[in-house]
């Protein structure tokens, strides 16, 4: 190990000591968020669905939704992850981590909202001991569960290597005992010996290959759990590949909003550079024309077909007495801000691309809500009611606080799991001597800037 | 004399279900005969031939008892059953609503059928448009289900077996119709007689599951028609069997081929590819104008309705 991945890791390990008071106050607002969100459950469960704002017209609202979107954040990181991996592409390695982790935990919390959708819990265990094949829904719960498995085991794979340079280096690292003794058990005795790194570097490639296309093919279902309905607005040839691009239009979004916070909170300005903001920007300046040239075509086709669910729809999209707003704001988030603020030299910036990472991911939860709430409104044959609640769907109390809730313990999970392992794979990244970022500095040269020994110095 | 002419029909039914389960269970039934003390008998024909008296009570057990469990999901041998609605007749007097409802213990907000106001085109006069489950012969709602809670029998029947659903609403969705109900709040006559719940009454209803018009074939055993055919004052459903070819709306029997011929019977949407076992008369040469239906309801529905067949579409 030389000297300075020794420094590197001496500076990451420093954070798994004693959490700062600011972390004690984030835990706790979220836990309280997390609490909230449990009351709520316990109420639904007491007063069964009644309580929420689904009806017979719209029988799954914002649970729905966030499902969509957390699993489209989780598919897209599975992806992001397994291509720089697999692709070998050095200057990704500092990010593998930060993604997988987001990866791991929204694939956890992401299925709960499935759940919160069924009326009788008490019988889950039917989707097991009377599974048809024939619904997607059984796809859908086959492909979340393998997905889930594959995610958690890739995830404990990266963390090995780490664990056991932590474990052989605890004494000089300051760690307390405990922490020696869970490392060392997580370590799995894996000590580095060339059989060692062979074996599982091969399990490692095995993996990152196995969950690309696992996460195409699990999104690809949920699509088509929508996409074969007879409804105007969902049997659309379009939705699988739609829901691709929209998950890995997520997934840019979140690597930037995780980065920069990283970058801020560790103090890892000489490891995420310009050059990282930069290039997963222009991942997400893809995604964007990608994004907006799907939605185009789709509210095209609609517009210009006009068969009377699509035209109804379609005026329900544009029209401001009804979703007009969202729907605006949705393409001005997803289609036109990022679009603009990656396009344009002068506009480009740390900064900027985390408020548009934000903008992208709101707009693309709107989006969510779009294809969901506004189709399920608008079946072949109304629902004969005066109920303005049935006619129209309004999320209830309850279903915005286990909305939240899900936010707010995905949040909490995440600050644990970094207090567990560091935020860089610090042994991968030495493992990769060459470790270059955009073929300028090695990882020694990196280290030796005068920038990255004062800010060492300062601490 | 319309009185005399249901009583007869009624008395064809009985004993021609009378006469197909003997044939089927006609052995187990004269053991069982032989058991009883006080017996009130009956005559029925054997599969060979033979005229035998049977246990009144015996005989009617089986056959006009609704199924419960997995005898609820295989249908009632030989028979398949169709409705046809004559849209020229329907003046939403909502009788069959209100009927099935409490056969089947609803709360006002639920409709197992359902009146809609249509108009297919600008200049011709709306009509009233009865829309119960279509029960259809490629059912979306069957496809989707992940535990075979609902499912297709062979008498053409779609159930929904409540002590199976899960409530996943995936077959609500999934219904091109609108067809099906959720019981979104629990209810105290749900825990009342739990174990007579069969499928084919679909009551007591269960809390959290997905609910539907069922044909009534509970109903269908004992010879009756379903709730909604039978307590409609202009006699606008009829229901009846394929295989014999026959419909009734408690009136008047008509041959069920002969009258999609003539009167030109349609699907509702057989574009989706779904095959409907509902067929709808066509709603011409009306005897009452389709605002006789408007008077009863209150405004909030009356505005509903004619919000429906304004002209001006989006």
């Amino acid at each position: 190990m030389s000297d300075n991945s020794y420094v590197l890791l001496k500076k990451y390990t420093e954070h798994l000591k004693k959490p700062s008071l600011t972390w004690y106050v984030i835990m706790g607002i979220m836990g309280l968020l997390v609490l909230v969100g449990f009351y709520a459950l316990i109420q639904q469960i007491v007063h069964d669905h009644i309580i929420t704002g689904m009806r017979d017209n719209v029988v799954w609202g914002a649970y729905i939704v966030n499902f969509i979107f957390l699993l489209g954040v989780s598919y897209a990181g599975a992806i992001i992850s397994g291509a720089f991996h697999l692709g070998r592409i050095d200057w990704g390695k500092p990010l593998i981590r930060i993604i997988e982790i987001i990866t791991f935990i929204t694939i956890l919390i992401g299925p709960i909202y499935i759940l919160l959708c069924i009326g009788r819990l008490d019988r889950l265990h039917y989707l097991f001991i009377h599974a048809r094949i024939q619904s997607p829904i059984i796809w859908d719960l086959i492909a979340v569960i393998i997905d889930l498995i594959l995610c958690t085991f890739y995830l404990y794979l990266t963390f090995i290597k780490d664990f056991s340079l932590m474990y052989l280096n605890s004494d000089k690292l300051g760690l307390a005992n405990w922490q020696k003794k869970l490392f060392k058990f997580l370590s799995l005795g894996y000590t580095a010996t060339p059989q060692q790194k062979k074996r599982l570097n091969r399990a490692l490639d095995v993996m990152a290959a196995l969950i690309i296309p696992t996460a195409v093919v699990a999104y690809s279902l949920l699509a088509w759990l929508f996409g074969m309905n007879l409804k105007a607005g969902w049997d659309d040839s379009l939705f699988a590949p739609y829901f691709i691009v929209s998950a890995i239009f997520s997934g840019f979004a979140i690597v930037i909003i995780l980065m920069f916070l990283v970058r801020k909170i560790y103090k890892a300005e000489s490891i995420l550079t310009d050059g990282h903001f930069n290039f997963i920007a222009y991942g997400m300046f893809i995604m964007a024309l990608i994004f907006g040239y799907f939605t185009f075509s789709d509210y095209i086709t609609r517009w210009y077909n006009t068969t009377q669910g699509n035209s109804e729809l379609i005026y329900k999209y544009l029209s401001l007495d009804h979703y007009g707003y969202m729907t605006y704001i949705m393409l001005i988030f997803t289609s036109i801000i990022p679009i603009l603020v990656i396009a344009i030299p002068a506009l480009r910036s740390k900064v900027s691309y985390f408020i548009s990472a934000i903008l992208v991911l709101i707009g693309l939860w709107l989006f969510r809500y779009l294809i969901i709430v506004p189709v399920l409104e608008t079946p072949y044959f109304p629902i004969v009611s005066t109920d303005p609640d049935v006619l129209e769907y309004s999320a209830t109390w309850i279903e915005w606080a286990l909305v939240v809730a899900g936010f707010a313990g995905a949040i909490m999970l995440y600050m644990i799991i970094l207090k567990i392992v560091p935020v860089f794979p610090i042994a991968d990244m030495q493992e990769s001597h060459s470790f270059k970022l955009f073929g300028k500095y090695s990882i020694d040269k990196l280290l030796g800037q005068k920038h990255y020994s004062n800010k060492l110095s300062d601490s | 004399m319309g009185k005399d002419n249901n009583n007869d029909r009624r008395k064809f039914i009985k004993t021609g279900i009378g006469l197909g389960m003997a044939s089927i269970v006609g052995a187990k039934l004269t053991a069982l005969a032989s058991v009883d003390e006080k017996k009130e008998t009956v005559k029925v024909l054997t599969q060979d031939g033979k005229l035998v008296e049977v246990d009144k009570k015996a005989m009617a057990d089986p056959s006009t008892l609704p199924a419960k469990g997995d005898l609820a999901r295989q249908g009632i041998p030989g028979r398949k059953f169709v409705m046809v609605v004559d849209l020229a007749r329907c003046a939403n007097a909502r009788s069959c609503i209100e009927a099935c409802q409490r056969g089947h213990d609803l709360l006002p907000n639920q409709e197992f059928m359902q009146v809609m106001l249509k108009k297919d085109h600008e200049g011709s006069e709306p009509y009233w448009f009865p829309k119960p489950c279509y029960h259809c012969g490629n059912p979306p709602c069957v496809k989707v289900c992940p535990v075979g809670a609902t499912f297709k029998r062979t008498d053409g029947i779609v159930l929904v077996d409540a002590d199976t659903c899960i409530g996943c609403k995936f077959c609500v969705s999934a219904c091109p119709y609108s067809a099906r109900v959720f019981n979104w709040e629990d209810r105290e006559s749900y825990e009342e007689n739990t174990d007579e719940y069969s499928p084919e009454t679909s009551v007591p209803g269960q809390v959290g599951t997905v609910s539907k018009c069922d044909f009534c074939p509970d109903r269908s055993r004992e010879g009756k028609l379903p709730y909604c055919a039978e307590s409609c004052p202009m006699g606008a459903i009829y229901f009846g069997d394929v295989n014999e070819d026959t419909i009734f709306n408690g009136q008047e029997t008509l041959r069920l081929k002969e009258t999609i011929s003539n009167r030109a019977g349609y699907q509702a949407m057989a574009h989706l590819g779904t095959d409907p076992n509902v067929i709808y008369l066509p709603p011409v040469n009306k005897s009452h104008s389709f605002e006789r239906g408007l008077k009863d309801l209150d405004e909030d529905l009356k505005d509903w309705y004619l919000n429906q067949v304004k002209n001006e579409k989006p």
